[in-house]
């Protein structure tokens, strides 16, 4: 059995300690050992995109990262897209602009597209293509994409936060309240 | 993935001495972008991974117009191309760094490794051949300098020696109007290795009318890149037009060796390396009139 | 930009949430990476499987070692062929014996390996590293055999056969058995469609063409690999979670593969990342299953993108010669194809769905189509987007747009001069119903972008359109559970692939007068909703919609008869209207929707109501595609500058799922049309198995995609829907094709039409000029 490295790190905001062979990819250690399935495999040689985390302030496929490298560095993923407010407008957008079908892709995208945005929220569409050119759909076309990504920007751009939560479009907030008409 | 031990030292000589034990059975590790992927895949067998990240002298980027171009083997290509004085300064490079891969990738790779990993098809070794790049090499028996047209082998191999790294590429700094330009040919719009590419370099005359000196260097249609010296060559003393472009693409097509392969055939490479040749002069001959 | 046109002769629907784009109620999930797809899975215990496949194409197994892997340290148990029962009791035979087997020899290979990358063992170990490297420990001793890897090879004289036991079936009708012709050979069937009389028509025309088209096997590209996990309680049931497009045709598989009551399985759907019908058949699960019994513990197998390549379907490379003769007047007199489509390992292509579609959209008087589905040293060919139909189109589309260039008309006239009216005989001899094809072609003919300037040199415009006729029906069932706030609870059995559970929803919130967000699908496993066929043939949004609705109509009847015991009526004596329970006898007598569903407990209990609808009646429907493209001559490099897409949706349930079908079906077109194929060797193994040189479209290969949804309402969906999934991908191969043919002035006539190709076929033109 190989011997187990001792990784300090700290995701999505949080100070988190793992062990991992040596062998293991920073996919592997977010999706396997720490359960964060958010960030996908695609590929596992960089030709995807469906892995893309933030490390360092970069967006990388984290295929290609060992989990050991990930000592000291600050991840984002996906499940550190969203605050307690609510969703990132990017979310948002997305959902608005139905820019996913099966989904498989979305997190790569958000986490690709989010990093951009806070470069520059005035990204236009050849812009957006350029940088995203790196995360694969099959199912969209793009098109939609886009769309969504240049309104996060819109958005950012305004001010609004979009730090609404989805009851924008009302779908899956609970109605916690059970009446019962006498 | 095969078993290894990984290992970070964070000093030069460390990282030498740690190379040199394992000699073949030992790679190092810059953005992980190929090593990583060709280690999954069983391409070579080894016992140890240095990770060559956290030595200082790997990490270096400078960029001065005295000075030239330090460029540490461990810097990512994003750090590259992001820079102002090297988008200005070192069009050519900037150009390869942009194209490979993706952001993702950018945000790893580098420029270092790209030429380690000495694929035929590799997009930075052209652009720095045609700036004049040199590869500055440290290892158990000390450092030594190795134009980078000298730095490849064949197909994924380099002419480092066992325990040796790549420490740093070293550009001259750039005279006036001087321009490069580096360009390749993928059936998609990113993402692709290249079926051919081609960069260029012209150094012209104050009048921006005449050539100085250039240089021209292929990839994809050899086993390794190819500096196309004779080619550069025949346009010292030329006009800087159409005519010459020609005459020098025509030469450059001579020192094309390509296979036929799933991603081109011999006749389409050759082809292909005229037409980028071409087009790589006529942008480094604009770049060096603005410059 | 998307427009949406009214053209049907049906009263336009005035639907309050049909139409509307809510958010999907499965969004928050996929948006923030909570969605748990097929991998993301891990029960606590669960080891790890991996499969050793076949180096060969071709040869015999002669025995397998698997001493040296299971001695490793971390390896818990290993399988082979000899570990499935349906494998151990029925030989390979195709037409005969259960359709389970031949399936099992794709899972796991017994005598023989017919493809490079066919499973041939599987080790289980604590760590997937640990288990590849076992893998790599298994000895097999093979017979290498030589390879026959394409159509050509595979039918010539004297050709190696793959099956000794493989004899030709001739039928004249897609659904028949045929007739066994005793030919031993590599073509399993040969189908021939044929009206009117041939010979005659083609002496009737004025200019006939005869050309060939050949297309390359493609894959349907999912970016979520395959990925299942299997749990078998000692003495117990046996559940299996795993990405899929169809749960009871895993369940129903498995337990036929290892001999089990079917009672005994349950099959959990995990998200999918894409399918495009490749994940109708799955491949691990059986294997999972056995691995699982062996250890006692949970197992989990996912693919390498490379295993995706080599070990699951992809769709056909085919040879088509088409030859249509036209009259002065552009009317086409006969039309002939002569199709060959590669099945790989086992027989099975979508030949005929190329072959009953190729022609369907033109009413000809005088037709012969013979298909032929062909065995090869290849994976066995898996659904691809309207299977079959994608490869026929190309062909018959790219003759019909030189043919129109070579007698000077207008593409879409020639088209509309053909084009088939309801009543009129597709080449299957089935009459077509009320299907709005000439409606979809006007509107075509009408859009701005057909008549655009395409301003610039090098440029070329190409127009195809794409037929299909799904039947659907092949069962979905719905159960409705109102809950006391006036919401419902939605339950059905089909996976979600593209947006679904939403137009199911609204659907539901249709009928029930609500809102799309008071209505709240889940998708569950097979314990627990009525059996349901797969999610494919663009027949969800139809079928478990019918099922929802049906469902709902319970809903309203049982609710009804609950307000008929409030206000002391007869359940005849309430009317439910505009989401409102109405007495006829008091009309001041009111209950909406959620008062009523407040009072339930109190007038009897819960209200919960199940359907199945089996009817079938998906229809048939037009797509089309125009491109324009710019080529530049001295690289051969494609770059499309405009893209229009059209789709006859019958009533759009919700449009943006609908536009994303259209242009997620027209980036496959491109990527086939343009970049996509299995490279081999002769020996037959592929050599670009992976993403970086199996070229799929990026977000920089295309231009945004303009989506123009026509609304001729199907007489058989209580609102007019029709199906979305399969059209768009027909027609986008021969629309790039023509495009590009017209952009350099000769005729591309081989798909992929890489850059390579266009130099030469320009270079081929200036020679001969």
């Amino acid at each position: 059995m190989a011997d187990k490295i001792h990784v300090h790190s700290t995701i999505n905001g949080t100070e988190v300690d793992f062990l991992c062979e040596s062998r293991e990819s920073l996919l592997e250690v977010l999706r396997d050992t720490l359960g964060m399935t958010g960030t996908k495999e695609g590929c596992n040689d960089g030709n995807c995109g469906a892995c893309t985390i933030v490390l360092d302030g970069r967006i990388v496929d984290c295929c290609c990262v060992l989990g050991v490298e990930a000592e000291g560095k600050s991840i984002l993923t996906i499940e550190g897209v969203a605050s307690p407010e609510g969703l990132h407008p990017l979310q948002q957008a997305f959902l608005e602009e139905a820019a996913l079908q099966c989904g498989i892709c979305t997190p790569g995208f958000i986490v690709a597209a989010k990093s951009l945005l806070e470069r520059e929220p005035d990204a236009d569409e050849a812009r957006i293509r350029h940088w995203l050119a790196g995360n694969l759909c099959r199912c969209t076309g793009y098109d939609k994409i886009i769309r969504a990504v240049l309104k996060a920007g819109e958005m950012i751009n305004q001010g609004d936060g979009g730090r609404s939560s989805s009851a924008a479009g009302g779908v899956g907030a609970a109605d916690s309240r059970d009446v019962y008409n006498d | 993935m095969q078993e290894f031990e990984y290992v970070a030292p964070t000093n030069l000589e460390d990282a030498i001495r740690l190379m040199a034990e394992k000699g073949p059975r030992a790679k190092a590790l810059a953005g992980g972008t190929d090593v990583l992927v060709q280690l999954r895949g069983g391409r070579f067998q080894i016992d140890r991974l240095v990770d060559v990240k956290k030595i200082p002298e790997l990490n270096e980027l400078s960029c001065s117009e005295t000075d030239g171009l330090t460029l540490g083997a461990a810097v990512p290509c994003c750090l590259v191309y992001e820079d102002p004085t090297i988008q200005k300064l070192y069009p050519g490079v900037v150009d390869s760094a942009s194209l490979i891969g993706g952001i993702q990738i950018q945000g790893r790779a580098t420029v270092g490794g790209n030429l380690c990993n000495a694929a035929p098809s590799g997009d930075t070794i052209p652009a720095l051949i045609v700036q004049e790049a040199t590869a500055i090499v440290a290892g158990p028996n000390g450092r030594r300098s190795i134009p980078v047209e000298d730095f490849c082998a064949g197909p994924g191999r380099n002419v480092l020696q066992e325990g040796e790294i790549l420490v740093a590429l070293h550009m001259p700094p750039p005279k006036p109007h001087f321009g490069a330009n580096f360009l390749r040919f993928i059936p998609r719009n990113e993402m692709d290795i290249a079926i051919a590419n081609s960069a260029a370099s012209v150094l012209l005359d104050d009048s921006g009318q005449n050539i100085v000196s250039a240089r021209i260097a292929i990839g994809s249609v050899a086993p390794t890149p190819v500096f196309a010296r004779d080619a550069g060559n025949l346009l010292v003393g030329k006009e800087a037009n159409e005519a010459s472009i020609e005459e020098a693409a025509e030469a450059t097509k001579k020192v094309a060796t390509p296979i036929n392969d799933m991603r081109g055939t011999i006749d389409q490479r050759i082809h292909l390396v005229g037409v980028l040749t071409k087009r790589a002069l006529r942008t480094a001959i604009s770049r060096a009139r603005e410059g | 930009m998307t427009t949406t046109t009214d053209k049907g002769t049906a009263t336009p629907g005035k639907y309050k949430v049909l139409g509307t784009r809510p958010v999907r109620h499965d969004g928050i999930e996929k948006v923030t990476g909570a969605a748990r797809y097929g991998a993301d899975i891990n029960l606590p215990g669960t080891l790890h499987g991996k499969v050793l496949r076949s180096p060969h194409a071709h040869a015999r197994i002669l025995s397998i070692d698997t001493s040296k892997a299971e001695a490793m340290p971390g390896v818990r148990a290993v399988a082979t062929s000899k570990d499935l029962p349906i494998i151990q009791k029925h030989e390979l035979q195709f037409g005969a014996g259960p359709a389970a087997r031949v399936l099992a020899e794709n899972d796991l290979a017994d005598k023989k390996v017919l493809y490079k990358g066919q499973a041939v063992a599987a080790v289980v170990a604590t760590s997937p590293h640990i288990a590849e490297e076992a893998v790599g420990l298994i000895e097999v001793d093979y017979e290498v055999l030589p390879t026959v890897l394409g159509w050509r090879e595979a039918m010539k004289e004297g050709a190696t056969l793959l099956h000794e036991n493989l004899t030709e079936k001739f039928t004249v009708s897609r659904a028949g058995a045929g007739d066994d012709t005793g030919n031993k050979g590599n073509t399993a069937t040969h189908l021939q469609l044929k009206m009117g009389d041939i010979e005659q028509g083609f002496k009737e025309a004025d200019t006939i063409l005869e050309r060939e088209y050949n297309t390359q096997t493609v894959h349907q590209g999912y970016i979520e690999p395959f990925a299942c996990t299997a749990q078998w309680v000692p003495d117990g049931r046996l559940t299996i979670w795993t990405s899929t497009q169809g749960i009871f045709g895993v369940r129903g598989n498995v337990a036929a593969i290892l001999d089990i009551p079917e009672s005994m399985v349950k099959v959990v759907p995990m998200e999918i990342g894409g399918g495009f019908g490749g994940k109708g058949t799955g491949y691990m699960e059986p294997v999972a299953a056995v691995l699982s019994k062996k250890t006692g513990h949970p197992v989990k197998m996912v693919m390498s993108r490379k295993e995706v390549f080599e070990g699951t379907g992809p769709s056909s490379g085919s040879f088509i010669r088409c030859k249509i003769g036209v009259d002065k007047s552009g009317k086409i007199t006969a039309a002939q194809l002569h199709m060959i489509y590669e099945a790989g390992a086992f027989p099975g292509s979508p030949m005929a769905g190329g072959a009953t579609s190729a022609l369907s959209a033109y009413k000809i008087d005088n037709v012969l189509i013979d298909g032929y589905d062909v065995v090869c040293n290849k994976p066995k060919t898996a659904a691809y987007r309207a299977p079959g139909h994608p490869q026929g189109a190309f062909a018959v589309e790219s003759a019909l747009d030189e043919l129109a260039e070579l007698v000077g008309m207008d593409p879409m006239d020639l088209r509309l001069k053909n084009v088939a009216m309801e009543g009129d005989r597709a080449a299957t001899g089935v009459p077509h119903a009320h299907v709005g094809l000439k409606e979809v072609m006007d509107v075509i003919k009408a859009h701005p972008h057909y008549t655009a300037p395409l301003g610039g040199p090098n440029r070329g415009r190409g127009v195809a359109t794409g037929y299909r006729l799904n039947g659907g029906g092949s069962g979905s069932s719905a159960t409705i559970n109102v809950i006391a706030n006036g919401t419902v609870n939605l339950t059905t059995g089909s996976m979600d692939l593209s947006g679904t559970r939403v137009a199911i929803a609204m659907q539901v919130a249709e009928a029930l007068g609500l809102s799309a967000e008071d209505v709240t699908p889940q998708v569950v496993d097979t314990d627990s909703v009525g059996w349901t066929g797969g999610s494919g043939g663009s027949r969800i949004t139809f079928d478990t919609g019918r099922a929802a609705i049906a469902a709902a109509q319970l809903v309203i009847e049982q609710m009804s008869a609950r307000a008929a015991r409030l206000w002391e009526v007869q359940p005849e004596d309430v009317e439910f209207v505009d989401g409102t329970f109405v007495c006829t006898k008091n009309t001041e007598d009111k209950y909406s929707f959620k008062e009523l569903a407040g009072r339930l407990m109190a007038t009897g209990g819960p209200v919960t109501c199940s359907a199945m609808d089996s009817q079938g009646g998906v229809g048939g429907a037009l797509a089309a595609n125009i491109f324009d493209v710019e080529v530049d001559p001295e690289t051969g490099k494609v770059d499309i500058l405009r893209s229009t897409v059209f789709l006859d949706i019958g009533q759009a349930a919700h449009p943006s799922y609908v536009e994303g079908q259209m242009q997620g079906g027209t980036l496959q077109g491109i990527g086939w049309a343009l970049n996509e194929e299995y490279f081999y060797t002769p020996e037959g193994s592929m050599v670009n198995s992976s993403l970086l040189d199996y070229r799929m479209p990026i977000s920089l290969d295309l231009p945004m995609i303009d989506c123009v949804l026509i609304e001729y309402p199907n007489p058989r969906h209580p609102y007019g829907l029709r199906g979305a999934g399969e059209h768009p991908i027909i027609a986008p191969l021969a629309a790039v094709a023509n495009a590009v043919s017209r952009a350099i002035g000769t005729r591309m006539r081989t798909l992929p039409i890489t850059p390579g190709a266009i130099l030469e076929a320009i270079e081929e033109k200036n020679a001969t000029n």
